[in-house]
Order: C-alpha cells, then sequence, then structure tokens
C-alpha cells in the first residue's frame, strides 16, 4: 500500500475522501483554529468514524439502563465491570467484526477475538471464556439460495470458523458457547460477535486514564505495520458494495502467539505496581488509544513516532497513526519505575519502549523525529465528536413482512417426517461439528459446555461460585418488530442463564444493525433500543457495555435487525449449575410457563408464522414474534434460580426455536440415551381464553402446540419424589406447572389430545439432528 | 515428592497441571521457566499443552532448542519422570526424547472432545496404577496429534510394550479406521507412548482436564495417582 504524503494540503475533497462531511470537516477547522494537515485529517477521520465515535447511536444509547447494585464499570471503559462477591470481579463485553469477517473471514473473525480479549485483560482481568454469535446466509440449497451462494456461505463459515478457533485455542481461552444462526440476509454481510469474560481482584482493577505529568508513556507488543490502516474504523463504517473485496489489505492479521505472551507481561506487570494507566490499540490504533487515555485523565500526551517499533520502513506519521496492526498496548508508567515494566516485558520477549510521556496542556501532540506531525486537543477528538440525531421513519407498509398463512395439518396426522426436517435445518440441527473445533475446556473451569447446557457455565476456582453466560438474538423477530425481537433477544438470554441455574445480574450487547443513513433503519435501531431498555429494567440485567455495528448492508439491502444480548448470570454454587439433559429414567418432565393466562388462537397463529416451523415447512416469515410478557420471564427466572439453588430438578431447558417438540427432542439429545414419552391435552386455561373460537375436541392446532415459540416457559425433569416441593416453589412464583411426561428408555412419542403425533426411537431423530450441519460443511 | 511444571512463553495448560497437582492429587508443585538451565531438586516434570512458541512452524520444533529443554534430557537420561502432555508430547516428539512424530489430524481440523483410552501396559510409573485394559475417559484438544512412526519404529514399540494409550470406542475396542473411536487417525490408534526406559511418557489426550468429575471425568487421576504412587520412597533426582 503507498503511503500517503504527508506534504498534501488538505482540501474539502480529501476530506470527504475520508467520509467527513463537509461539517465534520468544518468542526475540525474549529477545533483547531487552522486547517487540519493531512495526518490531522486522518486522525479526525477515523475517531470520527461510526464505528468510534458512535455518532448515530449515541443520542439512542443514552436510554439504555446502566447501573445496577452489581455494576461495578459500565459503558465507557474499555469493559464493563460487575461484582460477583469474594472480592472478585468480572469483567466483560461482546464486540463485532463483521466486516473484516466478509471481506477476510479467517483473519477477520481471528482479530474480533483477539480484540475482545485484549478489551478484557487491558483492565487487569485474566479472560476465561469467549462465546461467539454468529450469522450466516444460508449453506444448504434450495429457499432461493444459489448454489454459487451456498458455496460462498460455506467458504465463509468455514474461515470464521477456523478464524476463532485458530486465536482462542492457542491463545489458550476456552470459546464455551454462543450460538449459529441462518438467514439469506446474511448472505453478503456475516455477523461475527464475540464475547469475553474475565475475572479480575476488584481492587487489582485498572483504567485506561492517563495522569501523572512527567508520566512516560510506553508502547508494549508487536510492531507498528501498514496492516490495518482504515480497518475496523472504515471498513465498518460504510456498506459494502462490489469492490469491497477489495478491502482485504484492509483486514488486519492476528497472531494470538503474540497476544498470549502480551496478556502474560501486562498482567505481570501490572502486578508490578508501576502501571498508571493501560488502553489496548484497537480500531484507530495508536491514535484512540493515546486520545481516550489522555482525554479519560483530563492531561495531554506528547508521542515520538521515531521511537515507536516499526516493522516496515517508510512509514509516514499518517500510517502509523492510523495503523491497526494487532496486539499492541500503550501504558502509562510511574516515572522511575519504567525499569519495572521493561523488564517484564523483556522477559516475555516483547518490546516495550518509552515512546512519549504524559503532559498538562490536554493535547495529543506527535512528533516525528522531532517535528510536530499533529497537535490536536484529546478532549475535544476523542469526546466532542458529531452526534447526530438521524431520522426515523416508520417503514412504509410495503417493507413490513406480507400477511399469510399456513394450512395446518388434519387432525391426527402424523408430523414425525416434519419434525425431522425441523430438526435438521441449519437454525436448529446440533453445532457439535462447529463447537468442536474449539478448545472448549482449557483452563479447567468449564462445568457446563458447548452445547450441554442452555448457557455456558464456568466454575471459579478458590471459590464455590460460578458464573453463567449465554448469547441471543433472533433476527427474524427482530424484522418482524424489531422492539418485540430485542425483548426476545433479552429475554432468552436471561432465560438461559437461569435454566442453568444461574441468577442473571448485568448484560452486554452487540446491536447489529443496517445503514443509518436510512430513516427506516435507524427506526428498526431505536425500537429496538427501547425494548432492550424495557426488558432489561424489568429483569435486572443492566448493559454494562458493548457495541454497535452499523452498515450491515450491501449493495443497499440491510441485515435484519440484529441485536444480540450476552447476559451473565451469578450461581452462590456452582454445583447447583445445571444441564439441559435429562438425568434419570423415570424423573417427571414438566413444563413451566410464566405466562398466567393460555395465549388466544387466532394471536398464536399470527405469531406461528414467525416461528422456524413456518420458515422451514412452508418457506414463510410473516406474522408478529410471540407476545413477550416481561412479568412472566421474571417469574419464571426467579423460579428456575430457586428450583436449581434447592436442588430439586435435575435438568432444564427453555423453550425456544422449534417449540416444545424441539425443547424435548434436545434434552434426550443431550442425556445418556434416554427418551421422552409426553401427553399434551388442551388444558383448562387454553379453553377458558379460547372459548369463542374452540371446540373442546378441536383445541390448537397440533402444529401451534409442538412447534410454537413463545417464551417465558422452560421444560424440567425431576424426580418423582422431590414433585411435591417443585410444585410449591413454583406456585410460590406464580408459575404454572403442568407435568407432560416421564423419562423414558423407550421410543420418543409425543401425544396431543389421545393422537400420536411425534413417534420414533430417539436415533431415527437424532441422526437428522446432529448429522446436518457437518453434511453441509465438510465439503466446504 | 516435588512436581515441575515447564513454562513456555506459549504454553496455556501450565495453570491446570499446577492446578491438578497441588489442588486436585495434593503434592507441592512449581512452575519452570523455560530459560532456566537446571530442573534440580524435582521428582517429576510436567510438558504441558499449548502452543509454546506459537507453532507457526511445527508443533515443538522451537520448544526444543529452549534452555530448559538440555536439563529435561539430563533430567530423563538420569532416570527422572517426564510426562508430556498434547504440546509437552509433541515437544518430547521433537525432543527425541520419544519416537515418531504429529502430523494434522486426519480430518485437518482441530478437534476438542471427550475420547476413551485404553491402558496398554501398567508396568510404567505413569500407569501402575490403572488395571490394564482399563479404559479412561479424557478430553483431547489439538490440531496435530496425528502420531506416526515408521514401521521398524512401530514394531520396537508394540515389542517392548511401548505404547501405553491407545484410543478406542467407549467399551474398550481399537478400531483405527473409525473417525469416532480414533478420532485424529493416529497410526495403531496411539494415544501414548513411552521411552524404552518407561521413564519418559508423552500422551495426547489431557489427564489434568479429567481429575474432577465435576468437570466431565475423573479418570486422569490414575496417571497422577499412579506417579505419586511409584515416586513414594524414591529418591530425588538431580540434573
Amino acid at each position: 500500500m503507498a503511503s500517503i504524503d504527508t506534504e498534501i494540503k488538505v482540501t474539502p475533497e480529501i476530506a470527504a475522501e475520508h467520509g467527513l462531511t463537509p461539517e465534520e470537516y468544518a468542526r475540525t477547522q474549529k477545533i483547531l483554529g487552522r486547517d487540519p494537515n493531512i495526518t490531522e485529517l486522518g486522525v479526525f477521520s477515523v475517531m470520527w468514524s461510526e464505528h468510534c465515535s458512535y455518532k448515530s447511536s449515541r443520542a439512542h444509547l443514552k436510554r439504555l439502563p446502566t447501573r445496577g447494585t452489581h455494576v461495578v464499570q459500565g459503558p465507557g471503559e474499555n469493559a464493563g465491570v460487575v461484582d460477583i462477591g469474594d472480592g472478585l470481579v468480572a469483567v466483560f463485553k461482546i464486540e463485532s467484526h463483521n466486516h473484516p469477517s466478509f471481506v477476510e473471514p479467517f483473519q477477520g473473525a481471528a482479530t474480533g477475538v483477539g480484540g475482545i480479549l485484549r478489551d478484557i485483560f487491558t483492565m487487569g482481568a485474566r479472560p476465561i471464556a469467549v462465546l461467539d454469535s454468529l450469522r450466516f446466509g444460508p449453506i444448504t440449497s434450495g429457499a432461493g439460495a444459489s448454489d454459487e451462494e451456498v458455496a460462498r456461505n460455506r467458504r465463509i463459515l468455514d474461515g470464521v470458523i477456523r478464524g476463532i478457533g485458530f486465536y482462542g485455542n492457542c491463545f489458550g481461552v476456552p470459546t464455551v458457547g454462543g450460538e449459529v444462526a441462518f438467514e439469506p440476509c446474511y448472505s453478503n454481510n456475516p455477523l461475527v460477535n464475540a464475547l469475553a469474560l474475565g475475572i479480575a481482584r476488584r481492587d487489582e482493577l485498572f483504567f485506561a486514564r492517563a495522569s501523572g505529568v512527567g508520566n512516560p508513556v510506553i508502547y508494549a507488543g508487536a510492531k507498528t505495520g501498514r496492516d490495518g490502516i482504515h480497518g475496523a474504523s472504515l471498513l465498518a463504517s460504510a456498506e459494502f458494495s462490489e469492490e469491497s473485496q477489495q478491502k482485504r489489505p484492509n483486514v488486519q492479521v492476528g497472531d494470538p502467539f503474540m497476544e498470549k505472551l502480551l496478556l502474560e507481561a501486562c498482567l505481570e506487570a501490572m502486578r508490578t505496581g508501576a502501571v498508571v494507566a493501560i488502553q489496548d490499540m484497537g480500531a484507530a490504533g495508536l491514535t484512540s488509544s493515546s486520545c481516550e487515555m489522555a482525554s479519560r485523565g483530563g492531561v495531554g500526551i506528547e508521542i515520538e513516532l521515531a521511537r515507536l517499533p516499526q516493522r516496515e520502513t517508510g512509514m509516514t506519521p499518517y500510517d502509523i497513526l492510523l495503523s491497526e496492526s494487532q496486539e499492541r498496548m500503550l501504558l502509562v508508567a510511574e516515572r522511575g519505575r519504567e525499569r519495572e515494566v521493561f523488564d517484564v516485558f523483556h522477559k516475555w520477549g516483547l518490546d516495550a519502549v518509552e515512546v512519549g510521556r504524559v503532559t498538562d496542556d490536554g493535547q495529543l501532540r506527535v512528533l516525528n523525529h522531532g517535528s510536530v506531525a499533529a497537535d490536536i486537543p484529546a478532549h475535544a477528538i476523542a469526546e466532542q465528536g458529531p452526534v447526530y440525531q438521524r431520522r426515523i421513519a416508520t417503514p412504509p407498509a410495503r417493507l413490513q413482512a406480507p400477511a399469510q398463512s399456513i394450512s395446518f395439518a388434519a387432525r391426527g396426522a402424523d408430523l414425525s417426517a416434519n419434525f425431522r426436517r425441523l430438526l435438521a435445518s441449519p437454525n436448529i440441527a446440533s453445532k457439535h461439528w462447529i463447537t468442536e473445533q474449539y478448545d472448549s475446556m482449557v483452563r479447567t473451569n468449564t462445568r457446563v459446555g458447548p452445547g450441554a447446557g442452555d448457557a455456558a457455565v464456568l466454575r471459579l476456582k478458590g471459590t464455590k461460585r460460578g458464573i453463567a453466560l449465554s448469547t441471543d438474538g433472533n433476527g427474524r423477530w427482530g424484522y418482524l418488530s424489531p422492539k418485540i425481537g430485542a425483548m426476545h433477544a433479552v429475554a432468552e438470554a436471561a432465560r438461559n442463564v437461569a435454566c442453568s441455574g444461574a441468577r442473571p445480574i448485568a448484560a452486554t450487547n452487540c446491536l447489529n444493525f443496517g445503514n443509518p443513513e436510512k430513516p427506516e433503519v435507524m427506526w428498526q435501531f431505536s425500537e429496538s433500543i427501547d425494548g432492550i431498555g424495557e426488558a432489561c429494567r424489568a429483569l435486572d440485567t443492566p448493559i454494562t457495555g458493548g457495541n454497535v455495528s452499523f452498515y450491515n448492508e450491501t449493495l443497499g439491502k440491510p441485515i435484519y435487525p440484529t441485536p444480540i444480548l450476552g447476559v451473565l448470570g451469578l450461581l452462590e454454587d456452582a454445583d447447583c449449575a445445571l444441564g439441559s439433559g435429562f438425568r434419570n429414567e423415570g424423573d417427571a418432565i414438566l413444563l413451566l410457563d410464566g405466562n398466567q393466562k393460555a395465549g388466544v388462537a387466532a394471536e398464536l397463529e399470527t405469531e406461528f408464522l414467525s416461528s422456524e416451523y413456518a420458515k422451514t415447512l412452508h418457506g414463510i416469515v410473516a406474522g408478529t414474534p410471540p407476545v413477550i410478557d416481561l412479568a412472566a420471564e421474571k417469574r419464571l427466572i426467579d423460579c428456575l434460580v430457586n428450583l436449581a439453588s434447592e436442588r430439586v430438578i435435575s435438568s432444564a431447558h427453555d423453550v425456544s426455536d422449534g417449540g416444545v417438540a424441539v425443547t424435548l427432542a434436545e434434552c434426550c439429545f443431550t442425556s445418556e440415551g434416554l427418551a421422552a414419552e409426553v401427553r399434551m391435552a388442551t388444558t383448562g386455561a387454553q379453553e377458558s381464553a379460547n372459548k369463542e373460537t374452540l371446540r373442546r375436541e378441536d383445541g390448537l392446532a397440533a402444529e401451534i402446540v409442538l412447534f410454537g415459540e413463545g417464551g417465558a416457559r422452560a421444560m424440567v425433569s425431576s424426580s418423582p419424589e422431590l414433585l411435591a416441593r417443585v410444585s410449591q416453589i413454583a406456585a410460590q412464583y406464580g408459575v404454572r406447572l403442568e407435568r407432560v411426561g416421564t423419562v423414558t428408555r423407550g421410543e420418543f412419542r409425543i401425544q396431543y389430545n389421545g393422537g400420536n403425533l411425534i413417534q420414533g426411537s430417539v436415533d431415527s431423530f437424532q441422526n437428522a439432528w446432529s448429522g446436518s450441519l457437518a453434511a453441509a460443511l465438510k465439503s466446504a | 515428592m516435588k512436581f515441575g511444571v515447564v513454562q513456555f512463553p506459549g504454553s496455556n495448560c501450565d495453570d491446570d497441571a499446577y492446578h491438578a497437582v497441588e489442588a486436585v492429587v495434593g503434592q507441592s508443585v512449581d512452575f519452570i521457566w523455560h530459560q532456566s538451565e537446571q530442573v534440580s531438586g524435582f521428582d517429576a516434570i510436567i510438558l504441558p499443552g499449548g502452543f509454546a512458541f506459537g507453532d507457526y512452524l511445527r508443533t515443538g520444533a522451537i520448544a526444543r532448542f529452549s534452555p530448559v529443554m538440555r536439563a529435561v534430557d539430563r533430567f530423563a537420561r538420569s532416570g527422572g519422570l517426564v510426562l508430556g502432555i498434547c504440546n509437552g508430547f509433541q515437544i518430547l516428539l521433537e525432543a527425541g526424547l520419544l519416537p515418531g512424530a504429529m502430523t494434522r489430524n486426519k480430518g485437518l481440523r482441530f478437534l476438542c472432545r471427550q475420547v476413551h483410552v485404553r491402558v496398554e501396559n501398567t508396568d510404567t510409573p505413569f500407569t501402575c496404577a490403572a488395571r490394564e485394559g482399563q479404559v479412561l475417559e479424557m478430553p483431547i484438544a489439538h490440531m496435530e496429534g496425528n502420531y506416526f512412526c515408521d514401521r521398524e519404529t512401530l514394531a520396537e514399540l508394540e515389542r517392548n510394550k511401548q505404547i501405553i494409550f491407545r484410543y478406542v470406542t467407549p467399551d474398550g475396542v481399537v478400531a483405527p479406521d473409525d473417525s469416532s473411536a480414533n478420532p485424529n487417525g493416529s497410526l495403531a490408534a496411539i494415544a501414548g507412548i513411552c521411552n524404552r526406559e518407561r521413564n519418559v511418557l508423552g500422551l495426547m489426550p489431557h489427564p489434568e482436564r479429567a481429575v474432577e468429575t465435576a468437570l466431565g471425568s475423573g479418570d486422569g487421576l490414575a496417571l497422577f495417582r499412579s506417579l505419586v504412587a511409584s515416586l513414594s520412597g524414591q529418591a530425588t533426582i538431580s540434573a
């Protein structure tokens, strides 16, 4: 890549090429009191990019709840921090790396993991888990996807999976969970969201606030090269066009071994007590790390670029400041104790050099061989960037999903074949083929690993406690109703955490949307924020951080609005953690339902149009997401946490994609050879809710009962002797409990109103579920 | 009795091995830095899993040149017990302390899963507390675990009963061509071997991840208990 000529005179045209609007360019002139030079323009352009400045989202993000009893640090630092007792804190955040992962799947995903890990250990926490939330286009032909498109999606998925594994496995952090889903809208815009969790002592946290005028600024880690100039910052701040593949050189290259060294060296350097502040160089590299450290500390920073370890010759100040070379850190040390910091980094074989000092004038001053290359007020560039109230418009009716209907199967029809198709659909099918390419056990804390439970559970060595984590988000529901879809994302993640036995205490979010300059995208965003805010308030899971990813569009087509929620839960006793699989033959199978009223048939039919079943079996994406009742969700969560802590249930699995039938099947698949014998019937509550529309012998359509996806429900199993206590607890929390069946070693069978609707050996269903992803992807 | 866990810069199962020995097995243990020139004062040395020097070149190819490996070599040649787990096994192969080599897994993908291995020989300090033919459940997590050696070496390994663990089905049947029973495609389903003198063992599965049933399996304890039993009463080896 050619270097930018430093002598070039900045014009409004050049500013526009850097993505600055005329108003933003004028703002730079006002802040500086003069025209910026080209280096300064580069600095402004990355710092004020959508990715770094949150200029379109900032006004809305204020509506999210960020405080709570456990919150130690909310949004605004490298990651959120919550108190988990015993003097410990959990440090966690989710971040996107969507655009780089489309351009170069392997390195894009790898550096996405690397970036979020640095955010965690920058705060002094050792990373103990990673979860990935991934979205891809279709990987099976049919349903309108061309062979070429399918092949490309498979290649993207393969590269992303390998990249995540490559980085996490080598670094030594277990990849313990997450989810993978497929929809056509992600074909040219995959989503790669990575969440990392670390643990630190509360009194040993580090922050990115420079202080102490005269203190040395130290650069540590990998050398700076030209890779990733305008990488995360600009790639993620514009839509994709047909030329986007040419942006491959803008994607950074990851070195997990270097990151492992950096982790150990940083944690060891922090223990010396000589480190004042520390910030990783992520998006916008040296520029953002120095600006943000200075701005947060209310000081200035002066840096001499000639002292920076460089991988290439002839780099200009512009190149160096904007480089997004990975695995680099900027530290402020105590003057006189820098030797202690250097010694630690050298022990780990890393570069560490003094490149500047903390000043009292609030300026980010960049020198190159002694001459000033850039001189900008740090606070102004970090905090006084543009904030937009983008126009919001409810989409016109044509953009709303068209009205459609499903013709239900005849009463009493055998649905086993349909069920097998549903189980084999990539969204429902086992993700084992993917997750076993990740080391999910390193650091020996994984109590409940990928696929074994609704949430990943990690024990905390040296304490009795455990932490549960789940990420969730249903793009299809976001598309049909952004607000309700977002609420479901929060509720499902929290419910999953509760199914594992943990009490949800905090959340992090990754908001994946289209082009914010389009009013209907902004409407989706605003609605989603409202939904997340409402749900997080109701469920006591404040947002502690996260990331917004706009411009997820290619050739003008936006993705479904896809907010991904990561919810963190706390187990007082890790031994109470629950998996989703049945444990004992003879256990009672119980359906817990936080909803106090049964659904109305007409509404349930409309909701059913948004289900995985409607999509897989009928090719329909329509209707509305299931109604969400946050009070019902809260009742169910409290009930589940209590059941787990009293150890009266053997397993818990929430009812989500694919409804009751898929839930029951998965409870069998994750058990050791157990099956379920289930009888469901139109209940009294359903009858009274539907007395206008239903006659007793009809009941609801069997497909709605079996495959409908309403919230606030979970399938648990319990030994018959403990049933009375389970019922008592459920009643105490106002949760309806229905005994629907028994765990057996026989056939898998579900009856509804007396007829066998699904019947067959567990193996016959499990084969459909476990083999389909591998079959589609082995050729990738 | 003192265990040493070698730390290469990219070791990432070092803490796990340390935890297993200290917190679960209840023995004293210390880390040994890779630049250490000597390993005196230890009774058994563990080379843990990880990516010693990033392993971009070939697993263990750089680690074998570490100063500590000269000391480990002396320690081993004077009869000290050396256990190489995963990357540690790969390093022992590169260092020539064990015969053979690793290639990429047959499926060319990283694999992390619970596997079953059969104890083929209990006449070693690493397996003396196990039963011959006992099936142990332990996890693997590696990209290069496809063991290979030439025909003569294999014959020698067989003759000297140096094959200590083989990948098997859950009920203990060796099936080298079945990818579920022999996940990485290893020659003769070899999961772990020892040297002729029986004091150096390398295996791909992770016994240190299988010492607590709460985490899935306690079967790895068989190795650590064997080590403790065979070291009890034995004099410290200096190297």
